[in-house]
């Protein structure tokens, strides 16, 4: 009875979602008693996995094989469930990522397992059962999920588990499960990923977020350097992208990424509940908006009311001045 | 060119999200419901394939007969026939099933839905149902464009960037903005709705294998702290010192 935790590199480092579902499945295995092994797949230090050992891992599989460092579904999954296989797992651990979701759901199929996505908290295994939490209704509301399969598989949302910094190291283990070229069907013919001099935004930890209150993209030098100074992601409203003013993949909201970062500032942003559905599990929220009726306001922790063009170069003064 | 849409049928956007009394159903009174607005991108990129190259568009739901004029919407919307599997989609791989045994009789050359469903947010369904047809299954995607008749190419999103894949028909795709525009449907669609086919057929046998046991609300926030505008640079100071987040 192991629990295998599913890990993503991103250039060579371990993801931080995969870092925060390396501390699940430790926690898991703990409430099990048993140990949690992590399986790597693709181009990732031998260093960054031994580190896994922090989170509580005790060993990792890692399969370098180069034909993986691009996601091709099959493959991943055939890699995933040999060594599910080897382990003799009973608790598959993924984030909730666009990866993990995939194949979580590809496994739960192939293995028989039961699946919980957007998951947000440790199960709770009274009296033989074994409910997780997750999120529904696009933030609005949670439901017990009862895992009723002999295997479980939790794809862990965002940002919803703290990740341990304990001391240790996992033992690394090559691992392979002889993919053949079939497996490789469907493998992307070109990955590019965006020009970035700060954080990924479904990764982050802290967004800066704009919206038509803005004005114009030309303005959008206020939300960067205020997201320079904080470390953040930069984000933006629906109608933003629609308008390129900035790029699809950074609106947030019920038809964008979905974000849960323990701080959100949203700027110049109504708070449209279609808006809120994509934000609202932030653990802070803080608005700027010059119309104190804005429905933002509602949902947010701090808050002022005021010009962004007058606010936000108070706020980055006093973000510089911060000692980091 | 045979294109299958899946539609779920969800509480508006707007809506106000309510449990019974005892936190154990999701209670539908007084909710509106919408088709998944993520199947809108699926539903309008199918339209606009089978504008450009023939074919036809059905759209499926699994759900019960309530769902009906949201499936009568689809084909207002300009689906040309609908399919209903009647049941409750108790979870995600009990609706997959549902889909994979439709798809199998009717051979379809793509599938397509939303990237996931307002309601239940699992993301879950169009993997299940590649991974129970044994074709490829291209999720999230925000391109879709057909190569020639029998390859598509798609563009993907993965965390920091996009892939560009190409597959051969059949596939699932689950479809994210900015895959098309959805529609609105007009008056002759409203009219010509009525009378395209809707059929209603019966569930295979399927495991359930998540059960919903009770569901409750995020704790209200406590309020919010107004900060005035002149001390602006203090929102950044309460961020670190009270809030901790910076
Ligand atoms: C099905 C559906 C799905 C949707 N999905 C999404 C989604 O995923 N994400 C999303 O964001 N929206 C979504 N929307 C749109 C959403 O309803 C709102 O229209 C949108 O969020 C509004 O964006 P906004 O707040 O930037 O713009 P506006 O509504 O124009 O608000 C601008 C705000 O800026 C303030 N402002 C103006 N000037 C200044 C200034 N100088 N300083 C400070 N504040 C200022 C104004 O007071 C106002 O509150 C969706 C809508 C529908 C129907």
């Amino acid at each position: 009875m192991s629990v295998l935790v599913f890990v993503e590199g991103l250039s060579g480092e371990i993801k931080k979602s995969s870092l925060e579902a390396a501390t699940y499945g430790s926690r898991v295995a703990q409430q099990l008693g048993t140990s949690a092994t992590a399986v790597a797949i693709g181009e990732v230090h031998e260093d960054a996995l031994a580190k896994l050992g922090e989170q509580g891992i005790s060993k990792v599989l890692y399969d370098g094989d180069s034909r993986l460092n691009q996601f091709v579904a099959n493959a991943y999954v055939k890699v995933i469930a040999s060594a599910a296989a080897q382990e003799g797992a009973k608790v598959l651990v993924f984030s909730n990522s666009n990866i993990g979701a995939a194949i979580g759901a590809k496994l739960a199929v192939r293995l028989n397992g039961s699946l919980a996505t957007n998951v947000t908290t440790l199960p709770n295994m009274e009296g033989g059962s074994f409910v997780v939490t997750r999120g529904v209704f696009s933030g609005k509301a949670f439901a017990d999920v009862a895992l009723t399969a002999d295997l479980k598989i939790i794809a862990i949302k965002k940002n919803s588990i703290d990740i341990t910094a304990g001391s240790g190291t996992a033992a690394v283990e090559s691992f392979s499960a002889d993919l053949a070229d079939a497996d490789f069907a469907g493998a992307p013919k070109e990955t590019v990923m965006q020009e970035t001099d700060g954080v990924l935004l479904p990764e982050a930890s802290i967004v800066v977020s704009g919206g038509r209150g803005m004005k114009g993209p030309e303005n959008w030098h206020l939300i960067e350097d205020l997201a320079r100074v904080l470390g953040a992601a930069t984000a933006c409203s629906k109608p933003v992208s629609d308008m390129d003013w900035r790029p699809h993949h950074e609106h947030v909201g019920q038809t964008g990424i979905t974000v849960s970062p323990d701080l959100y500032i949203a700027i110049g942003i109504s708070g449209a509940i279609q808006h809120l559905a994509g934000v609202n599990s932030s653990k802070v929220i803080a608005v700027i908006n010059k119309d104190p009726e804005a429905p933002f306001f509602k949902a947010a922790d701090y808050g002022i009311v005021g010009d962004a063009f007058e606010v936000v170069p108070k706020l980055i003064e006093a973000a510089k001045a911060l000692d980091k | 060119m045979k294109i299958l849409v899946c539609i779920s049928n969800v509480p508006d956007t707007t809506a106000k999200i309510n449990f019974t009394a005892d936190n154990k159903a999701f209670d539908k009174n007084g909710v509106q419901f919408v088709i998944n607005p993520w199947d809108e991108y699926a539903l309008a990129r199918a339209i606009e394939l089978k504008e450009a190259k023939g074919g036809t568009v059905t759209v499926l739901n699994v759900g019960e007969a309530d769902t009906e004029p949201n499936i009568r919407k689809a084909l207002a919307i300009g689906a040309d026939d609908a399919i209903r599997v009647n049941a409750f989609p108790k979870d995600s791989f009990f609706v997959a099933q549902q889909i994979a045994a439709v798809a199998k009789e009717n051979q379809y050359d793509i599938i397509l839905m939303g990237k996931e469903s307002i309601d239940y947010n699992g993301s879950q369904v169009h993997s299940m149902v590649g991974e129970l047809l044994g074709i490829p299954s291209v999720v999230p995607a925000f391109k879709l464009d057909l190569v020639d008749d029998s390859t598509a190419r798609l563009e993907r999103e993965i965390e920091g960037g996009k892939e560009i894949v190409e597959v051969k028909l059949p596939f699932v795709a689950s479809a994210q903005q900015p895959m098309s525009e959805p529609r609105i449907p007009n008056m002759r669609g409203i009219m010509t709705a009525r009378t395209k086919p809707l059929k209603a057929v019966e569930p295979v046998a399927a495991d359930v294998k998540a059960d919903y046991v009770g569901y409750s609300k995020p704790e209200k926030k406590s309020g919010v702290k107004m900060i005035a505008p002149e001390n602006a640079g203090e929102l950044i100071t309460l961020l670190r010192n009270e809030a901790k987040v910076l």
